[in-house]
């Protein structure tokens, strides 16, 4: 393999995670996402976990997080209802970092 | 190393003299000198080992490493010694280079100026040095909360257990909800931060020797303006043993209201004409992003201390961005050192604080932001992120260009291509003097 233009979700693939599949570290309130003007989740996030399904509606996968914080930093309208760190040894682990 | 997971169960007689939040440079320099003043330290990083959720461009300037300890870079888990430095300016396709190598950088006899870095690998090294001197690191456990008595910061809750100490320092990075917790702080604004991507991009070593005109051991650290859509923000290139960083900043305010995708913006810098080659036949391992404070010495939170409690680091807000040069590490250890020694000489815990910021002043590190604060009113003038660097490929578009015709002059050319580019000549003085007035 060489150096290409690579999707969110191939870069993801490389990465170690551990996924809390009890707790989700990230809870969103599609409702309140879907009253949202803005939406700068959508191009913020550097692993784009945030998308618009066919209906225009909020999708978000916590699975792929790389932990950054900025979709919180950025969340105009508090869409996000819970953003909190993953419980030990869950979400990413960097080998490189 | 062992390290132990879960299961310390302790009761408020068996306490630490001090709890350290983090494992990443900050947590364990502090950890390095409390432990080997004899101080009874435990630090808590919820990574399954330190490092594991740490992000760097980057590199470290060594002098913080000697002021832990003389010598200690010699033993380091350093990647190369940084003897290039590198700025680059895109429009397009076009690209230009500065290229500035001092040899007096990297003299016989003394430790080199600066090193890049990997953290997952820097990291665990550091907590490895804190351990030996007999601090004790425990890895994948959360901090939930802090324990409060009588106004004072008493311990810490994580998930079941209850831990006490004398101190805790919140070393928990730029989220810290340590801080938050004690009441020092608000969520992050964000207008105050960055948020940083980048790939390692696997090479063979003489690869990047040869690419960059390195030898062995030897490093190039690029910043990189002009890629970002015009977006406050810029990209990096850190050459590592076996590997280069590569990676964008942006300022992710603007990001969200031009509605571009960082992520994006970040794969067509990497296809770019003059990055492409460099890292050609490489093999992208990972994959990650980190935010960055962008605030410098005014945006640290105006009480960094409470009775119990001090924060170090990333949590403090200690980050100096210039433009040209990016500095979080060193000043995140010098921090730790600090609050190291403030806990070391205070009698008893309220004294601490006060002296935290007096060892902070002692050991330049308000100062050195304080010096440099002027550097956040320059990087906000929004034309720098693509008109400059549009201007300044146009302006040696213009000098290469020979085409047997007879040439204008240049500085009829240079003001055409000035308002070509939307800018003035008054702009320039305008920044000029800002700049005189910041710095």
């Amino acid at each position: 393999m060489s150096i290409d233009r690579m999707s969110a979700p191939e870069l993801l693939g490389l990465n170690r995670f551990n996924v809390d599949e009890e707790e989700p570290h990230i809870i969103i309130d599609k409702e309140i996402c879907r009253r949202c003007a803005e939406k700068p989740c959508l191009y913020v996030c550097p692993a784009v976990l945030y998308k618009l399904d066919k209906n225009g509606e909020m999708s978000f996968d916590y699975a792929g997080c790389l932990e950054c914080g900025t979709c919180r930093v950025m969340c105009k309208n508090k869409g996000i209802i819970k953003w909190a760190y993953p419980r030990g040894t869950f979400g990413v682990s960097f080998r490189w970092g | 190393m062992t390290r132990r997971r879960v299961g310390l169960f302790l009761t408020e007689e068996e306490k630490f003299d001090v709890i350290i939040v983090g494992a990443g440079p900050a947590g364990s320099a502090c950890a390095y000198i409390l432990a080997r003043e004899g101080k009874s330290v435990l630090v808590i990083e919820r990574g399954d080992t330190p490092g594991a959720k740490n992000v760097t461009g980057g590199r470290l300037y060594t002098y913080a490493l000697e002021l832990l300890d003389q010598g200690l870079h010699e033993e380091a888990a350093l990647e190369r010694k940084v003897i290039r430095e590198q700025i680059m300016m895109l429009s397009g396709d076009r690209a230009i280079t500065i290229d500035y190598h001092d040899p007096s950088f990297n003299e016989e006899g003394r430790p080199p100026m600066s090193y890049t870095i990997l953290r997952g690998v820097f990291d665990e090294w550091l907590a490895g040095k804190a351990e030996e001197m007999g601090a004790m690191v425990a890895c994948g456990i959360r901090v939930d909360e802090l324990i409060e008595r009588d106004g004072r910061i008493v311990g810490v809750v994580a998930g079941e257990d209850e831990m006490y100490a004398d101190v805790v320092i919140a070393a928990d990075g730029v989220n810290s909800f340590m801080a938050q917790r004690a009441g020092l702080i608000e969520d992050i604004k964000a207008e105050t931060v960055a948020v940083g991507i980048k790939e390692v991009i696997e090479l063979p070593a003489k690869t990047i020797e040869e690419r960059f005109n390195l030898r062995e051991g030897q490093g190039a650290a690029r910043l990189i303006l002009g890629c970002t859509e015009g977006i406050h923000g810029g990209g990096f290139l850190y050459t590592n043993k076996d590997s280069i960083s590569l990676g964008c900043v942006f300022m992710p305010e603007e990001a969200g209201q031009k509605k571009k995708s960082v992520h994006e913006i970040f794969q067509d810098v990497k296809m770019h004409p003059s990055i492409y080659p460099l890292i050609e036949g490489g093999e992208t391992i990972e994959y990650g992003a980190h935010l960055v404070s962008e605030a410098g010495f005014r945006g640290i939170p105006k009480k960094l201390f409470r009775e119990g409690f001090l924060m170090v680091g990333d949590a403090a807000g200690f980050v100096i961005n210039t433009g040209y040069s990016i500095r979080g590490i060193d000043l995140a250890i010098v921090s730790g050192i600090a609050a190291a020694r403030a806990v070391i000489g205070a009698e008893g815990t309220a004294a601490a604080g006060p002296l935290y910021m007096e060892e902070l002043k002692k050991i330049k590190l308000l100062p050195t932001m304080q010096a440099q604060d002027g550097f956040s009113d320059i990087l906000e003038t929004a034309w720098l992120y693509d008109k400059v660097p549009d201007l300044a490929a146009d302006v040696f578009e213009n000098l290469f260009t020979v085409t047997g015709e007879v040439p204008g002059s240049v500085k009829k050319d240079v003001m055409r291509l000035i308002r070509s580019n939307d800018l003035s000549a008054w702009q320039f003085i305008k920044l000029g003097f800002k700049g005189m007035r910041a710095l």
